[in-house]
């Protein structure tokens, strides 16, 4: 079949604007060939370029002494000491795993595992943060098994320990499930591989699978918003193969092992020709390829089509003069397709040849990083005031705590997650010193003392009333959490899920939550090394709430002073940090108990959670505490129920705490950041609060850790007496109860 | 004493398994891949856990007729002790080394959490040092683990003595609950007929240091060592 003729309405249809299409006549001087339109279009579709992200992006801090490669690389690098460092990345897989849950959701752990390994680093450990649509959505079951099971299926298969992550459930998501999958890598400092095609008449590398037709033009659907047709899109949704993945990396980090490699790529979104452009980009080359030459698993496959192939498990290597055999051996042990597809050039020019004829004659310059950049438009949602009024007069004052507590352990939002982290092999590589359900995964670096800390945090619900103040809370709760296992913060990766751009308020909320996590991760000192955006998560003109999902990796120096978030001990004395006003807006109790979702999140001094930050990390360094745990979603009172929860012995505690005026439900379930509830022996507990309050934390005794039941007695009433087994049933059958909903 | 673990495409807990015989008990331990016919003089043998081939046609069905595997089966005809843990397991079923075959899962899903183990003898090179009536946390990662073989195989491992490990609750008893699985009669692992393969779904090879949580696998490498230690 002939190519179609280029016309601006193909143009249009392909995604691109009138004006981008008058650019494209630009660079060229002419009217682009078919493949050469399929190039623009992905290549400046929203996920590959950013464009409409980027000026914001710029605000994040990006550099620090321990960063190695900050973003615009594969991942982010960052140095542990000892000539070790790590590399991680998260990345979205929003509308594939909503099209089609099962592979959207592996294909989405297995593009985020290449983009690791691609830079040298061995994959140690992968997270994920799963935002679903409301626990009585007809689809939600579907999905959520479904999502499960291939996130499950493949980082079990490749072998990588999926070690923890969130799960949310929101109607805002009803339509627009958001599946965001993170890895970590360990490598050498001085041994990082870059995607960098340099060296006129290096030779260029196909490995892996062969190309298919499966997600052609996946990153362009990736930049639209859904409607009825894109059901009928699930031909773009790719389909993995874990084990070709496992062969593949296994083949790639051998040959790294050699020096043949001087740069190399995953053929991730827009497959071939983003690895390509963008490794010529990056070294100021050109590259000149002969898709004859390129494995492909179907005939008739037209250059358009092996340009725009999404086919899993495909990288693409630039190798020294020379090394030829080196390659070819080291593949073909792994029994991978290695095959020679081009050469580096010095003419700035991709020129690609098809049965001889040359289809795409372009500069790589403009259409790598010259692609098109939009400051859009932005205004506050209209109802952005209303959303952040709260009367708390109208609201009745808890009578009922016990019940409270037990609907808010119960509820799907603070629910165990075993039934998710079971289908997730959590322990190959045998280096999982805490794996999920802990306040950070602690993943220690063998060889070493070493072990890194790793968590995914935000809450979608601070950010929809105040998207700045959100994403800052993202940022501290998620330094928090890794501060609470005895870590210290280092550096943050990111996945922003917005609506469309073109809609000015969500571009707002999208600036505001950037400047938001900006101000949070230089006032941590804890820079942005790489990231993702996914825009147009509407369906309907229905957008999600604004959903920045951090990621925070953080290092314990000693492995054997980490700590957990369990009871250890009874007679141990509980001790919370912090200070508690009552702040109740945007908080899971409101939500849950009284279907109220407005207010202001709770305010954060950036001085105060700093402090505590190193606060904790001593605390654990010098064996003061035995436990702490993170005081937020649901408040005190759940945070407390969880130390129990997740106490193998299932001790309880008793709490004798001091209303001093403050609502109930507000000193109970009150969502005040910045605190901690910590557990010591009693001889540590003079030394523990001297210190807090010599770092200016407040620390007070609430309690003794002992007996079977969580009791709580508030200025001398016994308000609260529950078995701990109640609670355990309901936190754990909580998540069945999803799932199992038809 | 020297040890072997075999490397198929997609093995993925090799490491964990050369790191379990060498890092912590020391063993001069070789890596051998799967082409190989040469197990390097090793007196035992570890089959790991992964996926060979990906898990497609069976699982272990295409590892079991890989080259290594002839060596495998003379090293076992000779009297060699070789472990096969969770993908090896089901390699040592497909390879005929050992009877019966591994499910699906009756969850139908993967599971990765700690189980109880009952050791059920003491009269094998792999269990002597934990004891018979002894109490293993260990934890398990497959998809396909739930035993199952004939009546007449099932009499046999009985009346042989030659169920090495049950799932149990953790007081020791057999309890459905526990068998999380569904394994026939709660088995989790089994014994050749000569006693020198071992076949389990548990992973010791993770639960071989008190930094992750459990030292209850190390009684199973140091019985091996004992053995071999023993009668070389």
């Amino acid at each position: 079949m002939p190519d179609p003729q280029v016309t601006l309405p193909l143009a249009l249809a392909h995604g691109l604007s009138e004006e981008e299409w008058r650019r494209v006549l630009d660079i060229l001087g002419r009217v682009p060939t078919y493949p050469e339109l399929g190039i623009f279009s992905v290549m400046w579709s929203e996920h590959c370029s950013y464009k409409s992200s980027r000026v914001h992006l710029k605000k994040f801090p990006t550099s620090g002494p321990r960063v190695l490669q900050g973003p615009g690389e594969n991942a982010g690098v960052v140095d542990i000491g000892d000539g070790w460092a790590v590399c991680f990345k998260m990345e979205s897989h929003n509308h594939p795993s909503y099209i089609e849950p099962y592979q959207g959701a592996a294909t989405g752990v297995g593009g985020i595992l290449r983009d690791v390994f691609t830079m040298g680093a061995r994959p140690i450990a992968s997270l994920n943060a799963l935002h679903f649509g409301r626990p009585g959505h007809p689809r939600t079951p579907h999905l959520v098994k479904g999502v499960v099971a291939g996130v499950g299926d493949y980082g079990n298969c490749v072998g990588v320990p999926t070690v923890g992550g969130q799960v949310v459930f929101h109607e805002c998501y009803d339509g627009n499930i958001l599946v965001n999958a993170f890895t970590l890598g360990l490598l050498r400092a001085d041994k990082i591989f870059r995607g960098c095609a340099s060296g006129a008449g290096n030779p260029v590398w196909y490995v892996g699978s062969k190309t298919g037709r499966d997600g052609i033009h996946g990153a362009t659907m990736a930049s639209a918003e859904f409607s009825e047709e894109t059901e009928q899109k699930r031909p773009t949704v790719q389909v993995g193969d874990p084990f070709t993945e496992k062969l593949l990396l296994e083949a790639c980090l051998e040959l790294m092992e050699t020096d043949a490699i001087v740069g190399i790529q995953d053929m991730g979104a827009a497959g071939l020709t983003s690895s390509s452009f963008e490794m010529a980009g990056r070294a100021g080359s050109g590259i000149r390829m002969n898709l004859d030459e390129v494995p492909v698993r179907e005939t008739g496959m037209t250059p358009y089509e092996i340009l725009l192939s999404e086919s899993q498990e495909r990288m693409l290597l630039v190798a020294r003069r020379g090394c030829e055999e080196a390659v070819r051996g080291v593949f073909a042990k792994w029994g991978l397709d290695a095959v020679r597809v081009g050469e580096v050039t010095d003419t700035g020019r991709a020129e690609i040849f098809w049965r001889g004829e040359k289809v795409v004659d372009m500069p790589v310059g403009p259409v790598s990083d010259q692609a098109p950049l939009y400051d859009r438009p932005q205004a506050p949602p209209a109802d952005l005031a209303a959303r952040r009024e709260l009367d708390l007069s109208a609201v009745p004052d808890c009578r009922d705590p016990e019940g409270a507590l037990l609907a808010l352990v119960g509820s799907p939002a603070l629910c165990s997650r075993r039934w998710v982290y079971t289908q997730y092999d959590q322990t190959v590589r045998t280096n999982t010193v805490r794996g999920p359900g802990g306040d950070a995964a602690v993943i220690r670096v063998k060889g070493t003392q070493k072990a890194v800390a790793l968590t995914l945090d935000v809450n979608p619900r601070y950010c929809h009333l105040d998207p700045f103040e959100g994403a800052r809370l993202a940022v501290a709760e998620a330094a928090r959490n890794v501060a609470c296992v005895g870590a210290e913060p280092l550096a943050v990766t990111d996945c922003l899920n917005f609506g469309n751009p073109e809609r000015p308020h969500v571009m707002w909320e999208f600036a505001r939550c950037v400047e938001g996590m900006a101000q949070a991760c230089r006032e941590l000192s804890t820079p942005v090394v790489s990231g993702n955006v996914s825009f147009y998560n509407e369906t309907h003109g229905e957008g999600i709430f604004p959903t920045p999902s951090v990621g925070m990796v953080g290092l314990i120096e000693d492995v054997s002073r980490c700590v957990g978030n369990a009871f250890c001990e009874e007679g141990d004395a509980v001790v919370l940090l912090g200070r508690t006003r009552g702040h109740l807006g945007g908080s899971e109790y409101l939500s849950l108990l009284h279907g109220i979702e407005r207010g202001t999140p709770p305010p954060l001094d950036a001085g105060r959670e700093r402090a505590l930050l190193a606060l904790l990390r001593e605390l654990a360094c010098e064996g003061k505490v035995k436990s702490l745990h993170d005081c937020s979603d649901g408040g005190l009172l759940v945070a407390v129920a969880e130390c129990g929860l997740h106490s193998r012995a299932a001790l309880g505690a008793t709490l004798s705490l001091q209303a001093r005026g403050m609502r109930l439900d507000g000193l109970l379930f009150g969502e005040d950041a910045s605190r901690v509830v910590a557990t010591c022996a009693p001889a540590m507990l003079q030394p523990l609060l001297d210190r807090a309050r010599a770092c200016a934390i407040e620390a007070t005794l609430i309690g003794t850790v002992g007996g079977e039941a969580l009791v709580v007695n508030v200025d001398g009433q016994r308000l609260v007496d529950r078995p701990l087994r109640d609670l355990r049933a309901a936190w754990e059958e909580g998540f069945e109860s999803v799932v199992k909903r038809r | 004493m020297k040890a072997a673990v075999v490397e198929f495409p997609g093995s993925n807990c090799d490491h964990d398994a050369y790191e379990w015989s060498s890092r912590l008990f020391g063993l001069d331990t070789a890596r051998v891949w799967y082409t190989s016919r040469d197990l390097a003089g090793a007196d035992l043998v570890i089959i790991p856990g992964g996926f060979s081939y990906g898990d497609y046609l069976r699982c272990g069905a295409m590892a079991a007729r890989s080259p290594v595997m002839e060596s495998v089966v003379e090293h076992a005809r000779r009297g060699g002790l070789v472990i096969g843990i969770c993908n090896g397991f089901q390699i040592l079923c497909e390879a005929g080394l050992l009877p019966g075959a591994l499910l699906r899962n009756r969850t139908l899903t993967f599971l990765c959490r700690e189980v109880c183990l009952r050791c059920e003898t003491a009269d094998s090179p792999f269990t002597r040092a934990v004891g018979k009536g002894g109490l293993l946390r260990l934890p398990i990662a497959h998809g396909d683990g739930n035993y199952f073989c004939d009546p007449e195989t099932l009499d046999a491992l009985r009346a042989e003595d030659r169920v090495a490990f049950r799932y149990v609750n953790p007081r020791g008893q057999t309890d459905e609950a526990w068998n999380v699985n569904g394994s026939l009669d709660a088995i989790a692992g089994i014994l050749s007929e000569d006693r020198r393969i071992l076949g389990m779904m548990p992973h010791p090879e993770r639960a071989s240091e008190a930094l992750l949580g459990s030292r209850d696998g190390a009684g199973v490498f140091e019985s091996m060592m004992a053995t071999m230690g023993g009668t070389g």
